[in-house]
């Protein structure tokens, strides 16, 4: 077939040196990392999940610890290794803040991470299958979102009786369902792409055009509302502690810290502000890591 | 004649449009593809033009089932496509390949040219080593003209031409006996075209492909077919071989088509009479009754509103369907 | 040839993106006398929409233009807004390609007709209102007093572009761009609206800039036409001499590889080499280098201006008697 090669695109030769293309992925990555607001989000929010993780071991105090001698103590008291002094009951406000960390953003991932699971499963099938599977999913997930969180969490306590894991459940029950809807929405368009068209020529099945075709386009879309969902889940949980509905102590958590903080507001505004902060300061980087993200994954700007 | 490799009887493609009402709509058929046949033998190129909406790319869908047929068969060396089952239907697509229009479209921007090219050689030759498979992915870019250094490349990272090239490399790696073409060159630049049109034209030659050229250019069908089809509404108005079609088109539609296409050449395309064909298509959700095409029709009269015309031979594998063609 | 109506002096457009600057049109010079149609024919971007879009103060907002457009004594380049607006829908009217983004979709395809003559004409709504009825039955739309309460989407691809163009001659323009005005409509739609445009021209004397990569429209509708490539003009002259006696190569090698229905050999297209050029690594000397048949070192070189290529017409092309080549050169 010697005729079948008429002309070698010859401006194809000047590129012909790189070997290796570079992948919509690396673009948004090097999109993201030009995006000064969301590189800074990912470098603070790296230090305080850093800090969270290994500071309690590293801290003289517990986070359960009483300290008798020093209750409402101020900071900063280097000698007795309260740094941000301790609260009505004696207990060092870092240790407990970056305990509270650990959990909040445990809540946070591992949360978003179920309702992404079954989100995207749930959302890919509907949207690709279509007909009456599509339909039957798409109700129920109508019929969850008709159910109020708080009465959801108060009917699972009294079935369960209270417990940590459910915490989890009750609210990746009810994150999910936005994330269906948005892959759902995004399959829907790609369905009807020609390349998912090529991909059935080609003699692809189902499931092997959702996890070739389908999944690794709507990433993008994923990963942005899994930054945005993360800071949800957050809120979420603080809200449903600041309910009584949540952690119990003395395990504690931002929105508890922060409730415990509201009640001393004028005795002791310490043990608000320092909470607050490492929350607000988290979901603000969230925010701007998922605008980032949004902007780097944006196909209009391609 | 040999026995055809395909063949179509009676094909429908209705789709189901909702229309008006909020809470209670209606659902109107629209007929996409209403009742055509034709076969297409081995290493033929059967040319299907036609305007938007008359059915030209549903009915390349349909006969690679892509698009659920309504009724009708399409049967491949004689066994009907339509009624297998998703695993013999598989083992059938080896053999049928198609080339879209929209070059970037058709392929995952999230995968590499090479991947791209490699996936029916994924689904079908299961065997095949992975250095087989990168082998014969860079034979068949050197095929398409695209350099073998490239094939780690993205999709975005390639012009309009190059990507129609990946699309066809991926439609011939297996060495299909059909290949239906969906507007394949429309959407490139003029000079890319000719260089998109030859290489398609080479494959059927080198491979003995059957291919269904489906295309709103009649230029462009002139040049590569070898029969020529003109659909109007989602029926067949005319058939016949190309020279038949355009030295002598016995449907008042397929005289029109041609004198409404620019001929690059200012003294003819001066010269030629125009006669314009009046109105608009009519909405292919509320067809005219008899003949699609009366409503702008120069020669028709009042038996064109009530019998649809069947398809009668004019000639030699020349076929009209006109209740006025011998005038 | 009689005054002109559009002078385009040493136009140059550029468009910033993050990855560079980008030159899609460079020093452009061009005018277009009265009631003249000038065929603008190139590929992607070859800079023949960009052109005009400059010329209408219609560029993207990362889009500069400098050089000079000077349309009725004024400076479109270098125009203010408000001056703009008076002159666009007035003396000068564009047609897209794409009628549905340039018509508004929420508002009566009527009101859209009679703003404009009540903001540039400064008639009664009344008064309007017949006027834009008598133009839509001008541009032959059947049951105009219909179509004259309906909303864009309501009308078919065919009649919104017949909307576009009635638009477009209400004001009795000087000067009607029309971009591509055909490339989305059927073949048996796009002859009436060429029609349209011929008759336009003829009967009320409007001169046409008419942009397309469709050199069969060209050369039923041109008085002149210019060849454009990677933002310049490659050939400019007589559609006659354009057609049947291309001076530069590139000209030739779009007629050559063009399908033509007059004509069907069986044998292989004659093609040109190559893609267009990325605006961004446009090779040194000639743009067209890379793909000419007929490249000299001095091509390479040196980029060549547009000089006289006999009758009238200008090329940018160093060869001479490109006659000599004609016979079987360009052939693979």
């Amino acid at each position: 077939m010697n005729g079948i090669n008429p002309s070698a695109p010859a401006a194809a030769a000047e590129i012909a040196a790189e070997l290796s293309g570079r992948s919509l992925w690396q673009d948004a990555w090097r999109r993201l990392l030009a995006n000064r607001a969301a590189v800074a989000g990912m470098i603070i929010l790296s230090a305080i999940a850093l800090a969270s993780v290994i500071g309690p071991f590293l801290l003289p105090w517990s986070y359960d610890a009483i300290d008798w001698e020093h209750i409402e103590a101020l900071p900063p008291e280097f000698a007795t290794g309260h740094y941000l002094g301790t609260d009505s009951l004696g207990r060092d406000l870092l240790a407990r803040t970056l305990f509270g960390g650990r959990i909040s953003l445990m809540v946070g991932l591992l949360a978003t991470t179920a309702a992404l699971l079954i989100g995207v499963t749930v959302g890919a099938v509907a949207g690709f299958v279509g007909g009456r599977t599509d339909q039957l999913l798409m109700r129920f997930v109508d019929l969850m979102y008709s159910v109020p969180l708080t009465f959801f969490v108060i009917i699972l306590m009294v079935v369960f009786g209270r417990n940590f894991a459910l915490m989890f459940l009750a609210i990746g029950a009810v994150e999910w369902l936005t994330m269906a809807r948005i892959v759902r929405g995004q399959t829907l368009t790609l369905r009807n792409k020609e390349f998912i068209e090529a991909a059935r020529a080609s003699g692809g099945s189902t499931a092997n055009i959702i996890v070739r075709h389908i999944l690794p386009n709507v990433l993008g879309v994923v990963m942005i509302y899994v930054t945005l969902t993360i800071p949800q889940v957050i809120l979420l949980e603080s809200f449903l502690s600041f309910l009584g509905l949540g952690i119990q102590e003395p395990m504690t958590s931002w929105g508890m810290l922060i409730n415990d903080g509201a009640a001393e507001l004028e005795i002791n505004p310490r043990t608000l502000i320092i909470p607050a902060a490492f929350m607000t300061t988290t979901l603000f980087c969230l925010n701007f890591l998922g605008d980032g993200l949004r902007d780097a994954l944006d196909p209009k700007d391609r | 004649m040999t026995s055809p490799l395909l063949q179509v009887r009676d094909l429908k493609v209705h789709f189901q449009v909702r229309a008006g009402g909020i809470f209670f709509g209606t659902y109107l058929p629209l007929k996409a593809v209403d009742g055509l046949s034709f076969d297409l033998s081995a290493g033929e190129t059967l040319g299907i033009v036609g305007e938007s909406g008359c059915g030209k790319s549903t009915l390349g869908r349909a006969i690679l089932q892509l698009l659920p047929a309504t009724s009708g068969t399409v049967a491949w060396l004689g066994k009907d496509l339509t009624a297998l089952d998703r695993a013999e239907l598989k083992a059938h697509r080896r053999h049928m390949q198609i080339v879209f229009q929209d070059p970037l479209a058709s392929l995952d921007p999230r995968m590499t040219a090479g991947d791209i090219i490699a996936e029916p050689l994924r689904n079908f030759e299961t065997g095949l080593s992975s250095a087989a498979i990168k082998a014969k992915v860079r034979e068949m870019m050197e095929q398409v003209g695209l350099l073998p250094s490239m094939v780690n490349r993205y999709p975005h990272e390639f012009s309009g031409g190059q990507c129609q090239r990946i699309g066809i490399a991926r439609a011939m790696i297996l060495k299909p006996k059909l290949v239906v073409c969906d507007e394949p060159v429309s959407a490139l630049d003029v000079s890319i075209r000719a260089q998109v049109i030859n290489l398609l034209m080479d494959f059927q030659r080198a491979l003995n492909i059957s291919m269904l050229f489906i295309s709103h250019d009649l230029s462009v069908v002139r040049h590569i077919s070898r029969r020529v089809m003109v659909l109007y509404l989602g029926r067949v108005m005319e058939l016949a071989d190309r020279d038949a079609i355009y030295g002598k088109p016995r449907h008042p539609y397929t005289q029109a088509l041609i004198l409404a296409v620019p001929i690059p050449d200012p003294d003819k395309e001066r010269a030629k009479p125009r006669v314009l064909v009046a109105g608009d298509l009519p909405s292919p959700l509320d067809p005219p009754s008899g003949c699609v095409f009366r409503t702008r029709c120069p020669r028709a009269t009042e038996i064109c509103a009530r019998a649809v015309p069947v398809l009668e031979s004019a000639g030699v594998g020349h076929e009209v369907a006109c209740h006025h063609w011998r005038d | 040839m009689s005054a002109s109506v559009l002078d385009l002096r040493n136009l140059s457009v550029r468009f910033t993106t993050p990855d560079g600057d980008v030159a899609a049109v460079s020093e452009l010079s061009l005018s277009v006398g009265k009631g003249e149609c000038l065929g603008i024919v190139g590929e992607s971007g070859s800079g023949k929409s960009q052109t005009f879009l400059a010329a209408m103060g219609l560029l993207a907002h990362n889009g500069h233009a400098v050089g000079e457009a000077i349309f009725g004594g004024v400076n479109l380049v270098a125009a203010d807004e408000s001056t703009l607006n008076g002159l666009r829908g007035d003396k000068l009217a564009m047609i897209f390609q794409d009628p549905m983004t340039s018509l508004t979709p929420h508002m009566k395809v009527g009101h859209q007709l009679t703003e404009v003559l009540v903001r540039h004409r400064n008639l009664k709504s009344t008064a309007a209102r017949d006027r834009a009825i008598a133009m839509l039955r001008r541009v032959q739309i059947p049951e105009p007093e219909r179509r004259f309460e309906m909303y864009p989407h309501e009308l078919s691809g065919g009649l919104r572009q017949r909307v576009m163009i009635a638009m477009a001659l209400l004001c009795g323009p000087e000067l009607i761009i029309a971009d591509e005005p055909t490339t989305a409509l059927d073949v048996t739609i796009q002859a009436q609206i060429l029609d349209l445009i011929r008759r336009a021209k003829e009967e009320l004397g409007t001169a046409v800039i008419l942009i397309t990569h469709d050199l069969g429209v060209v050369a039923g509708m041109a008085d002149r036409v210019a060849v454009m490539y990677a933002g310049r003009i490659v050939e400019l002259g007589d559609v006659h001499q354009i057609f049947n006696a291309p001076q530069h190569p590139y000209t030739k090698g779009l007629l050559a590889c063009t399908p033509r229905l007059d004509d069907a050999t069986a044998s292989a297209l004659v093609t040109i080499p190559g893609q267009p050029p990325n605006l961004q690594r446009l090779p040194k000397g000639c743009a067209y280098h890379p793909r000419c048949q007929n490249v000299m070192d001095r091509c390479r070189a040196e980029k060549p201006p547009l000089m006289s290529a006999g009758g009238g017409g200008l090329k940018a092309c160093f060869l001479e008697n490109f006659g000599r080549f004609q016979a079987g050169a360009v052939v693979p």
